[in-house]
Parts: C-alpha cells; structure tokens; sequence
C-alpha cells in the first residue's frame, strides 16, 4: 500500500505535536495541559505510522493516550485546582532551564548539518507492514530478551514500592 | 474517479477498498458505515425501551406511531431543538469537545470491523490493537465531560469511570490476547482440525476470522473450555468498558442523578448517547471476530459446497419476511376502533417495507443461482457475509438489554473486586494454560 500526500501528514502531525507541547507548559489549568499532552502523544502516534512502524503506533496510544493519560488526569481531579492555579507557573531556575535547552537545540542543529558524515552506513530499510508486528516481537524475546524481562523487573520493584507506600501494615 | 469507482466492482478483484487503495470506495464504505451505525442506534434505542418495558410487564412506547417505532425519531427532533445550556462556571472549552471526542473514539473505530473479507473499510496489520487504542480514548470523553462541568455529582460520575474503564482494559486485553495467540496455535484440541501454518499468527481482524476458517472451529470452541473462558471473559469486561448495567456505576440515577453527564442537554446529550450505543455496537463486533468466527456462517466446513450455500444465502431474506409478518400480524391484532385507523395503516405500511425488503434479499440469490452472473454472485456473497456478522452482533446486543433487566448494580468496592481479584486472575491463567495447551498439542 503506497502512502497518500507524506509531507502534508508529516508537516500536519510535527505542527501539532509541537502545539501541543507548547501548550502544556504554558496552560495555568493542569488539566488542560493534561490534554494537550494527549494531543502530543497522538501526533507522535501517526508519525511513527507514517515511519512504517504500525505496533510501535498502536501500543502507543493504548500504553500513553489511553491509559496512563486517563491515570494523569484521574490524579489531576482529585487535587485541588483553585489553589494550583494561583501559584507561580515558573520557577527561579529557570536561566538553568534556558542554557539546558539551548545545548539541546545546538546539538540538534549540529547534527541536522552534520549528521551524514557523523553517522555512516545507510538506514535500515523499513520493514514491510505484513510482518512488522512479528520482528518486534522476535526482536523483543531474540536479541533483547534480556533487557526486556529486566524491564519487567523494574515495574515489579515499582508496584511494591506502592503497595508499601500504601499499606501502613503488610 | 470514475474509473476508481468501475474498477472495483470489477470481477477480477477482491480485497477492502484500503488494500486496493481506493479512495473513493474507502468512503464509500465509510458513509455506508456511518448510516448503518446510526439506523442500528436508532433502533436500538426502540427496542431497548419496549423489551425492558415487557421485561417489567409494561406497554412501552404506544403513542407515537404504531407501537411508538416513531418514538426514537420524536426523541431526536426533541433533543434537536432543546435549549443548549452550558453552565456558566463550566470549562467552556472541554465541555463542549468532550461529547465529540467520545462520539469519534466510538466510530473511528468501525475503520477495520471486518464485516466481511472485502466488506471492511481497511484491513489494518495491527487491527484489534487499533480498536482496542481507540476505544480506550472513549474514557478521555467521559473524564472531561465529568470535570468540565464543574459540579460534584459529573466529577464522581467521571472519576468512577476512568477507575472502571481502567481496571476493566486489564482483563479484556488479556482475553483478547489469548485469543490472537490461538490464531497462530494449530493444534486441535476438542474440535477443529489441525491445519499446516508457519506458526505465525495475526492482529488483522480478517486475519483472526481466516484463521477460524481455517481451523475449522470457532475459536469460543478451542482448547475447550479456554476459549470459552476467555470469551466470557470479554463479554463481561466489554459490559464494563461500555458502562452498561450492572456495570453503570459512572451513571448510577439513585446515587449520581445522571452521573457524568448530569449537566448536558439537548443535542450535546444525544451525542453521548449515540457515542455508548456505537461503542456497544463496536466491542460486540468485537467479541464476533474474535471468538464467534465474525462473517463466517454456521458449518462454513461441515456443510459446505453449492447447495448448502444457496440454502444459507437465503437467511437474510427469510428474516426480513419474518420480520415484516410479524408487522403483519400485529396488524390485525389492532383495536379496532376508528382512532387507531391511521396507526393500522401505518404499521400495515411498515409490514410491507420490510417483506418488500425481503423479496429483494431473497431475489439477489435466486437470481445469481438461475443466471450465473459473477456481479450476482459476488453480491449474495457480500449480503451473506454481512448478514451473519449483523446477527451475531445482533445477539449481543439483545443480551446487553437483557442483562439491564435482570441485574441490579454492582457496589463500586464489588465492582473492583471483581475486576482486579476475579477476572484478572481467571484470564490471566486462560492465557497461561492457552500457551500450554497449544504448544502440547501443536
């Protein structure tokens, strides 16, 4: 299947993923930044489909937009808005901020302008749509097998760290 | 454009219009889809009110045409018109796209419900993860709606459900997790047979129906009883996830008024409304895909061949007689005084309509069976397809009404009892015991 109108999607889905993450930085209201990340998380969804990578795009927005957003702003209802929206939105660390994120940008523009020969070797072609889904998962339980049952590991040691955080006696 | 709309009903393919990369079929298909939700809905809201009223030993809907079948349309010109209040201290902006959100999340995802193995808008590689992402977003609807009002009984209603919703997706996941796996698990078990595969199994919803074929059993029947308890597994999770009774605790009247969406009305309502009856209609489809072999009909193995076909291909126009003697019937059950003269004819009218509609369904196979055109044939095959995908859902949707009548609502500390310590476990262990079971057999 041979995609419709690339750049216009690209361009469309980058403009609204950085919208959106303008908009949550700069939102008093902290659900309305809550949403607008929603908005982000979608964006970078179609853009990891238009990178020919639908399982990465699909567990996407299950994992981030539909479930741990829902957690965000479940948390979000139950703090008391009126007083969060009267404090100071930006801290005084913020010269910190600005020389941190200036590096990020000269690194991005350096290897925007340089990367060809920083980086050799062509990339990987993209995997065809029928078995994508089935190299990700060889991939996870072949080569990285490793890395990804540790993973789990680390979401065990998070889950009891809630329950000891929660439970006064176990 | 015109050459796209000829060449796709052209014999010589066969494949959804997103496949053939046709556009103009693909929205086609996508308003197709659109009205027939919609109808269903409509219907669906008719049927609801009369079979709970005789569940309850009431009438129901009357007054409104015969046997209130104008009922639903009345309610729509009435919520159409209705003042459109936004409550002044009210997040303007998230109470007015919440409804949309939620209306979106519901029919987005009909894009790859298969009603056939051409009959879909788009066979997507990854299918059911699309369907279950998307509806998941249905929550984000129900969560703003809650909190934009800005009022106590919509934020509990709100808070309820993403709790729910979340603790539901859990086991649902699960169930539908061991039933991709039987895709790619050919072993026998008690029924089907086993079938020469490379193992590989598939997240395309048609992919998941061939597979039934394929096998030779519906996947409710394999591994006996795993399928079945991870179906039922699905069917109860799904009744959550739509927040339906017993599970419409978001919703509760006695405790929350209308819960989350206490402060809507008029057409704002009504789109929430069609949102949670498109998305009962889309996880059901679900369900058929999954487990019930979605369009396939009944023995497409056991009773194959092209007798048996023309016999099953007339189903859809048999229904559709039935349907409207039963129209007929009522007919004459009318009272007989003058001021019921009008709904007599009305319903008489209705009866025809649908006998009439049956002729037609029955006059495409016939016809394809004495004339041995390939358009004919292809066309009974796509009202067969679709025919026995709509019943299935059909069944479900029955069965949702039924459970409303029957069930009183859980309590919220029952509810999550439920979820996490009863049907976690329980699909949890399908799954484990699916992969064992396969890999013995396979």
């Amino acid at each position: 299947m041979t995609p419709v109108a690339t750049p216009f999607f690209f361009y469309m889905l980058s403009g609204l993923a950085i919208i959106g993450g303008l908009l949550v930085i700069t939102r008093r209201n902290a659900v309305h930044s809550a949403l607008a990340l929603i908005l982000t998380l979608l964006a970078v969804a179609g853009l990891y489909l238009m990178l020919y990578a639908p399982f990465v795009a699909g567990v996407q927005i299950i994992v981030y937009a539909g479930g741990i957003m829902v957690l965000f702003l479940f948390v979000i209802m139950l703090v008391s808005l009126e007083r969060t929206v009267k404090e100071r939105q930006f801290n005084r660390i913020w010269p910190v901020g600005l020389l941190a994120s200036c590096a990020l940008l000269a690194l991005l523009l350096g290897v925007y302008a340089k990367g060809k020969t920083l980086f050799e070797g062509r990339p990987a072609p993209p995997l065809t749509e029928s078995s994508n889904t089935q190299q990700i998962g060889l991939m996870l339980y072949g080569n990285y097998m490793f890395a990804f049952e540790v993973a789990s590991l680390l979401l065990l040691v998070a889950i009891l760290g809630a329950v000891i955080m929660a439970k006064k006696r176990i | 454009m015109l050459d796209s709309l000829k060449s796709f009903l052209d014999g010589s393919v066969s494949g959804t219009p997103g496949q053939l990369n046709n556009q103009v079929w693909a929205l086609i298909y996508v308003l197709i889809i659109f009205a027939g939700v919609s109808v269903a809905v409509i219907a669906m809201n008719w049927l609801e009110r009369k079979a709970l009223a005789h569940f309850q030993v009431r009438l129901g809907p009357m007054r409104v045409g015969p046997h209130g079948l104008l009922q639903p349309i009345a309610d729509a010109v009435k919520l159409l018109i209705k003042e459109d209040i936004i409550p002044a201290e009210s997040d303007k902006f998230v109470f007015w796209i919440a409804p949309l959100i939620g209306l979106l999340a519901a029919f987005t995802v009909y894009t790859v419900v298969p009603f056939g193995p051409s009959q879909a808008v788009s066979d997507m590689n990854i299918g059911i993860l699309f369907m279950l992402g998307v509806s998941s977003l249905a929550v984000l609807g129900i969560v703003m709606a809650g909190w934009a009002s800005n009022s106590h009984y919509p934020l509990i209603g709100a808070l309820r459900s993403s709790a729910q919703m979340v603790s539901y997706e859990v086991a649902m996941g699960l169930a539908v997790i061991s039933a991709i796996l039987m895709t790619s698990l050919h072993g026998t078990g008690l029924y089907g047979v086993s079938s020469l595969g490379d193992g590989t199994g598939t997240l395309s919803m048609i992919g998941i129906v061939q597979a039934q074929q394929e096998q030779h059993v519906w996947f409710l029947f394999k591994f006996f009883p795993l399928g079945l308890i991870a179906f039922v597994i699905f069917a109860i999770a799904m009744v959550a996830e739509t927040n339906r009774a017993p599970f419409d605790l978001p919703e509760a009247e006695s405790e929350l008024t209308a819960g989350f969406h206490t402060e809507y009305s008029g057409l704002r309502w009504s789109l929430f409304m069609l949102a949670e009856y498109a998305a009962m209609i889309a996880v059901s489809s679900i369900a058929v895909t999954l487990w019930l072999g979605g369009w396939l009909r009944p023995f497409p193995n056991l009773l194959s061949g092209a007798t048996w076909d023309f016999i099953f291909a007339l189903f859809p126009g048999l229904t559709f007689l039935a349907l409207g003697a039963i129209a007929l019937l009522g007919t004459v059950r009318m009272p007989k005084h003058p001021y019921f003269k009008i709904q007599t004819i009305g319903l008489a009218a209705f009866g025809v309509v649908l006998a009439g509609i049956g002729v037609l369904l029955l006059a495409v196979p016939i016809a394809a069976k004495v004339s041995n055109q390939s358009i004919l044939s292809r066309s009974t095959e796509a009202l067969m397809n679709v025919y026995w995908f709509v019943a299935k859902v059909a069944v479900f949707m029955y069965l949702y009404i039924w459970y409303r009548a029957t069930w009183p609502r859980y309590r919220f500390d029952q509810l999550m009892k439920v979820g996490w310590k009863v049907m976690l476990p329980i699909s949890l262990g399908a799954l484990i015991l699916t992969a064992i079971v396969g890999v013995l057999l396979g």
